[in-house]
């Protein structure tokens, strides 16, 4: 992908230093750009110029950028920065996400307090928005917004299988090999996702929109690769796995439907009723084997599951706030700035 | 364990508090009148409630429906 637009001091800072040679030079300045701007940060959740730095940060770790040297991954001038903007970013999730119930650590409380935090989402439906109101333009904001998580879609949570043992691994590894079509290109849901993106007339090449994704939808994102790369939260991974799941089987239905309302069918429909049928069996894994298994294995960290699925919801809930308060309004729910990787809207 | 493609692997049903059975292994799903229901690749889903719109497929209907039969 292209290196992002910068949206502030310090993501302007990384992109210059990122188009030099790796080198220890910059780690200063950007060490010293990264406090003021988290001193002055109000909301470390909705701030463009933060989140696009960690998404930067951590895309070094996935598919990198065009013209950027690989060797900046491991240069631990990165990494310092990367660990100062993850603290404060996890304390900011922490505060979305709220004080966690306290829940036995057996498998079945904790699959039925995962179950029970899903049912109880009382956050604003963008899916019931694309089923019955969204018009075409609006139907394909949606998928640009998707598209920075879903074309790389099981990746950040691919990270926590070396960090699993037993039971909870076999359900991750079992869930994960379901996403990547069990090895089958076509049956991928990245590569179903992009099958849909080109189905209406988008790109379909990872990180084509970045300019246009607002903070909240990186953040979303940068959550699962905070929780995914780092040991010390693979409690959190997997419930926000298990959150995921139990949140999308009735979702996507609604998603299909409001495609075939705007006139889309197959393939650009496959996505969602994939996820229909795959995600209803994902739930049942990742609920009792994922996160229950590891509650089981580790019950030190049931607080932690819990912590990993409130802040998916909470994270969700503010972004599909955003959507649909710009929706409603009759506003584009992406950036305008930025036009360098990709076309607007039609 | 990833489902239908294993041969040699005996199906197993998992029945889910509240939710579907979870079939793994190696099955055929067959409907009155003996012919082949195609099933996705890996576990299948299928729905103990009665409200999916994809039977014999699991849709998460019964997570609306409050569904509760016995563990």
């Amino acid at each position: 992908m292209h290196l992002p637009v910068p949206r502030g001091d310090l993501s302007r800072e990384l992109a210059n230093a990122l188009l030099c040679n790796p080198s220890g030079e910059h780690a200063a300045n950007l060490a010293t750009v990264a406090t003021g701007r988290l001193a002055s940060a109000s909301d470390v959740l909705d701030d463009g110029d933060l989140q696009l730095s960690l998404f930067m940060l951590y895309e070094l770790h996935y598919r990198g950028f065009a013209g950027v040297d690989d060797r900046w991954e491991w240069n631990p001038g990165l990494i310092s920065l990367r660990t100062q903007i993850e603290e404060a970013f996890e304390q900011a999730l922490r505060e979305a996400a709220g004080p966690v119930p306290s829940v036995e650590p057996s498998s079945s409380e904790v699959a039925q307090a995962l179950f029970a935090l899903a049912a109880s989402d009382a956050g604003p439906s963008v899916s019931k928005f694309i089923q019955r109101k969204a018009n075409a333009a609006q139907a394909r904001e949606f998928l640009i917004l998707k598209s920075i998580y879903q074309l790389k879609e099981a990746d950040p949570h691919t990270w926590a299988i070396p960090k699993l043992e037993g039971r909870a691994k076999a359900a991750m590894v079992e869930i994960q090999a379901d996403e990547y079509g069990n090895g089958h290109l076509p049956r991928m849901h990245s590569e179903l996702f992009r099958q849909t993106m080109r189905g209406v007339g988008l790109r379909d090449d990872f990180g084509a929109y970045i300019d246009r994704i607002p903070a909240v939808t990186l953040a979303a994102v940068n959550m699962i690769s905070l929780f995914g790369m780092h040991r010390r939260h693979r409690g959190a991974i997997t419930g926000h796995l298990a959150l995921y799941e139990m949140t999308s089987s009735i979702p996507q239905a609604a998603y299909a439907r409001g495609f075939r309302r705007l006139g889309y069918g197959s393939p650009v429909t496959d996505y969602f009723d994939e996820h229909v049928e795959a995600d209803a069996v994902h739930e049942q894994i990742a609920g009792r084997d994922l996160a229950g298994g590891l509650a089981e294995d580790e019950p030190e960290l049931v607080p932690d599951i819990l912590f990993g699925a409130q802040a998916a919801a909470a994270v969700d809930a503010l972004a599909g706030a955003q959507y649909l308060d710009a929706w409603e309004a009759g506003r584009s729910a992406l950036l305008a700035g930025a036009e360098a990787g990709a076309g607007a809207v039609a | 364990m990833s489902g239908g493609d294993c041969a040699s692997e005996a199906a197993t049903i998992t029945v889910c508090p509240q939710g579907p059975l979870l079939l793994r292994g190696d099955f055929e799903i067959v409907d009155a009148e003996g012919q082949s229901i195609e099933a996705r690749q890996g576990p299948v889903a299928l729905c103990r409630c009665g409200g999916s719109a994809i039977k014999p497929f699991c849709d998460g209907t019964h997570k609306l429906m409050k569904f509760e039969r016995p563990k």
